[in-house]
């Protein structure tokens, strides 16, 4: 285990490691366009030259491994003028995009200029070498040539990570094209994570483009809910509109990456669609109610046919949709109405996967599901519903129609005389039911995920519900405190912690010891 | 040491075909160092020899080939660099094209000595027809005994491919050439580590220079000690000299190591024609620092030249006479590293196209140079030197820095001009588009 001494302070790092690695461990930034630490090294940018002690040369820190007793420096006079030289010659040819570029504010030309160089150019204008622009590549990456700085980090993803080998290096010397091969489209399903690892505005989202200004968005930490790997994200927002999600690096998870899918996945969280207030069903009309009145009534009519026949005549169906501390609270609520709760976890049979990030299940929460010991058995309690077995049905986040037999479902749902749906989107299941209680997203509420591994994740509230839109856990609650007269934890934190008390697959975690990357949980079913 | 060995194609016609040259003592040498020595005895009399690689990096050749793994499950290969494209340089071409047995011999006892079975001559592709004297000469070679299975009955196999490139400098670069070679583009690899371990799709690989093959026969032949004889003994052996330029007989001169650069100049080379003065000559190959006419009684060896403030490089040896512009040469010159830069790390890609811009506009002026021009041309070539994966950006570099130094008065000239004060020569094409 070599010990290295950067910048005067000194750090013992594992064998094999590089100075680039070491500095991190200290805190120390050293500037760089084409390493990455989820790639292959190449070391042609040559903007991470420092100065080692003994070296006649300066070398490149990202490929240099550290020897023990090795001394560097990364502010000493030649490391900055390497700095200063190798932005200069990055700009002579870059055009001057920043006021249209979506990368502005979040491009390391601009960081790295302002850090390390800030000279006035000595090039003209009219001399910079003039390449494509503003060509789409791909479904959702867009290329301009002119601003790439060849730091082949794309080309690299591509070979590497993908195996697709999509994008490739044309020509020579300044006129190298960065390009599609030929024929081909950048299609593969995680490309949206070149526009990531561009550290400038070559290479950006179709979807995102001219969206905003990135300094004037807000990032929450947090996991995609689009299916069960759970791929660590941040959710970038403003003023309760989001914008879009870009994963989180979690070395246990999904490293750098996220997929097309999931990074599209945010679309579906906003906008029309939505369930936006409680409503209650008069007659054949859907009248709109206030969160008390219409909590009131559910848990009036829920405690009435509990007091009235005993078990068996409420069911409650959760999908893997719903959180832990959702599930927690659903199981409480069983529990006090003595209702038959079951799970559901739907995916499409034809659902894509692979071997990399995408699981065939795309539900966040299945194994959350079985780790409360709900089973899976939305099926039978649907049939019993149909058959006149049931006093009342609750459907939490779940889309029965659309995930179970249709006819059975909706007959189900017609027969069943008192249908409460707890949703965040519009189902069919709506149309049949009595009482609608909107309740929250992912991004608008904090909780956890367990994903298919096992991993205890907590996603965070970015934005506020819109409308009278509730978090599950308040809404939970509130039915709890009304049909039980209990007083519930407040908040997905609380709610966690009573969870970690009571079940063995929680035992001893918390919010804190979570973290932002999770943790492996104890024995799932 | 009058008598020609690298050259004896001169002397003796048709010696590409295998009958001439066995007539004439071929692959006699190949016999001895098959059958009287062992590999690593080989080596020790390459190293002793103090022979050192005619490429252009000038590295010991003996210690280049001790650097490879002395136990390995991977197999050796020998990469021949026939892509000679420093500008000046055009020796190689020679022994290609009219003595391709004596590099074949090379060939087959180095592979020999570092336990390599299969070669590969990697030719320039401009080199149509050496590529296929080549390739006559393998199948010739292989037809009789001397390549393939059990050469000489001494159980040793060994194939030779010709491979031919595709017209870029950079594949001249040893990583370069082996990019190409696996069928990618030449994109020089971050050394160390570096060939001798991890080569040639990943395996031990030595890749040598056409002349430095071309002299290994004749060092097993005649003894380390005769070879290590001729010249300084640190940069030994009979030594190809390319001339061009302004002289009254341009060509390439075998001649020992160590000859005064004016001798090469005025006895070999004829001199200057037309009664013209010398202005100025490069030692070593387009990337090489230029030398004035103060400079040339410097003897023509590697330590002797380096000693002087150059490098003998690819000994293409480029006299220029007193009507030739200083700016619009070195103008050529950069446009050439332009051209040819492989544009895989940043100083030199850059660099080289703004070193063409500058000098571009100082010699043909388009209104947007200014006298601090050729202080800029230090500036950016001090940036480009020492910083890069390869020696492209130093080659470029290191001419810039030397004829702007040495003939100063005339860059600012130029400057305070705003465009080249004698009656400019024809402007070369753009590097690209």
């Amino acid at each position: 285990m070599p010990t290295v001494e950067i910048d005067g302070r000194r750090v013992e790092v594992p064998d094999g490691e590089t100075i680039i690695q070491a500095a991190e461990r200290l805190g120390v930034e050293i500037p760089h366009y084409c390493w990455h630490p989820g790639l292959p090294i190449a070391g042609n940018c040559r903007m991470c030259l420092v100065d080692i002690e003994k070296s006649p040369k300066l070398q490149i820190a990202c490929n240099t491994r550290v020897t023990d007793g090795m001394v560097v420096h990364t502010t000493s006079e030649k490391t900055h003028a390497a700095q200063r030289a190798v932005l200069e010659f990055l700009l002579i040819n870059h055009p001057i995009d920043c006021p249209v570029c979506d990368q502005a504010g979040e491009c390391k030309l601009q960081e790295y200029y302002m850090d390390y160089d800030r000279q006035r150019s000595r090039v003209p204008l009219p001399q910079k070498v003039h390449k494509k622009k503003a060509k789409p590549i791909g479904p959702l990456v867009i290329l301009d040539q002119e601003r790439c700085i060849l730091c082949s980090r794309c080309v690299r993803f591509v070979d590497e990570v993908t195996h697709t080998s999509e994008l490739a290096f044309y020509q020579r010397g300044d006129h190298v094209d960065l390009d599609v091969a030929p024929g081909k489209v950048l299609d593969n399903k995680y490309s949206g994570n070149v526009v990531d690892i561009c550290p400038v505005g070559a290479l950006t989202n179709r979807d995102f483009r001219f969206h905003a200004r990135v300094w004037y968005l807000e990032r929450t930490p947090s996991v995609c809910g689009a299916c069960a790997n759970g791929c660590n994200i941040e959710i970038y927002h403003r003023e309760g509109r989001i914008f879009r999600f870009q994963p989180r690096k979690n070395p246990d998870v999904n490293q750098y990456w996220m997929c097309d899918a999931g990074r599209m996945s945010y679309r579906d969280l906003q906008g029309e669609g939505r369930l936006q207030f409680p409503f209650l069903r008069g007659g054949a009309e859907f009248s709109r109610a206030t969160w008390e009145g219409a909590l009131g009534q559910v848990a009036g009519r829920l405690a009435d046919l509990t007091r009235g026949n005993g078990a068996g005549g409420i069911g409650i169906i959760a999908s893997a949709q719903a959180s832990n501390e959702e599930l927690f609270l659903l199981r409480r609520l069983a529990s006090r109405l003595e209702a038959k709760l079951t799970g559901i976890a739907w995916s499409p049979p034809d659902a894509d996967h692979d071997a990399f990030l995408i699981k065939a299940d795309k539900n966040p929460n299945t194994r959350g599901l079985a780790q409360q010991g709900i089973a899976q058995g939305a099926g039978e309690l649907l049939t019993a519903a149909s058959r006149g077995e049931l006093r009342a049905l609750v459907l939490y986040r779940a889309d029965v129609t659309h995930w179970c037999d249709e006819i059975a479902a909706r007959a189900a749902l017609e027969r069943v005389p008192f249908l409460v749906v707890l949703d965040s989107h519009q189902r069919e299941s709506v149309e049949y039911a009595d009482a609608i209680l909107p309740v929250a997203t992912y991004a608008e509420s904090d909780g956890t995920f367990t994903n298919h591994a096992g991993r205890v994740q907590r996603f965070q509230a970015a934005v506020a519900p819109p409308a009278e839109v509730r978090p599950g856990w308040q809404v939970l609650g509130g039915l709890l405190a009304l049909v039980a007269g209990e007083t519930s934890p407040v908040g997905a934190e609380q709610t966690f912690a009573a969870l970690a008390e009571e079940s063995a697959a929680f035992r001893g975690l918390s919010f804190a010891t979570l973290g932002e990357t999770g943790v492996a949980s104890l024995a799932p079913s | 040491m009058a008598e020609r060995l690298l050259l004896r194609c001169r002397d003796i016609p048709a010696l590409r075909r295998l009958d001439v040259y066995l007539q004439n003592g071929g692959y006699e040498a190949t016999r001895k160092a098959l059958t009287q020595y062992t590999p690593e005895q080989l080596i020790e009399m390459v190293k002793a020899s103090n022979l050192r690689g005619r490429g252009g990096a000038g590295f010991p050749t003996g210690m280049k080939w001790s650097f490879l793994p002395k136990q390995t499950a991977k197999p050796v290969y020998l990469a021949v660099n026939a892509d000679e494209s420093e500008p000046g340089t055009f020796k190689d071409r020679e022994i290609i094209e009219d003595d391709p047995h004596q590099l074949l011999e090379g060939i087959i006892i180095t592979a020999f000595a570092i336990r390599c079975h299969t070669a590969y001559i990697y030719i320039r592709g401009e080199f149509a027809h050496g590529a296929q004297v080549l390739e006559d000469a393998v199948a010739q070679a292989r037809h009789a005994g001397f390549l393939g299975s059990n050469i000489l009955g001494t159980g040793f196999d060994l194939e030779v491919w010709v491979h031919r490139g595709a017209g870029a400098y950079i594949c001249g670069e040893e990583t370069g050439l082996i990019e190409s070679l696996e069928g990618k583009r030449a994109y020089p690899r971050i050394k160390p580590p570096f060939p001798a371990t991890h080569g040639l799709f990943g395996c031990p690989t030595i890749v040598n220079n056409v002349e430095t093959l071309a002299c290994v026969p004749h060092i097993v032949a005649r003894g380390a000690d005769w070879f290590r004889g001729i010249g300084p003994e640190k940069s030994p052996g009979p030594k190809l000299f390319c001339v061009s330029g302004h002289v009254v007989r341009p060509g390439t001169y075998e001649l020992p190591m160590g000859t005064p650069l004016r001798e090469i100049i005025y006895t070999h080379a004829g001199g200057i024609p037309g009664g013209r003065k010398l202005k100025a000559v490069i030692p070593g190959g387009a990337s090489m620092p230029v030398f004035t006419p103060e400079e040339i009684d410097v003897p023509m060896d590697m330590d002797s030249v380096q000693k002087a403030g150059s490098f003998l490089g690819s000994a293409g040896i480029m006299v220029m006479d007193d009507t030739v512009c200083m700016v619009w040469t070195l103008l050529v010159l950069e446009r050439f590293f332009h051209h040819e830069s492989c544009g895989q790390c940043t100083p030199c890609r850059e660099g080289t196209g703004w070193l063409e811009k500058v000098l571009r506009r100082l010699e043909y002026g388009d209104g947007s140079g200014t006298p601090r021009d050729v202080d800029l041309l230090l500036n950016i070539a001090g940036n480009m030197m020492g910083t890069t994966i390869c020696a492209l950006s130093d080659a470029a570099a290191m001419p810039t820095r030397a004829f702007v130094t040495k003939y100063r008065a005339e860059f600012e000239q130029h400057a305070t001009r705003g465009r080249c004060p004698f009656r400019p020569a024809p402007e070369p094409a753009r590097a690209h588009g």
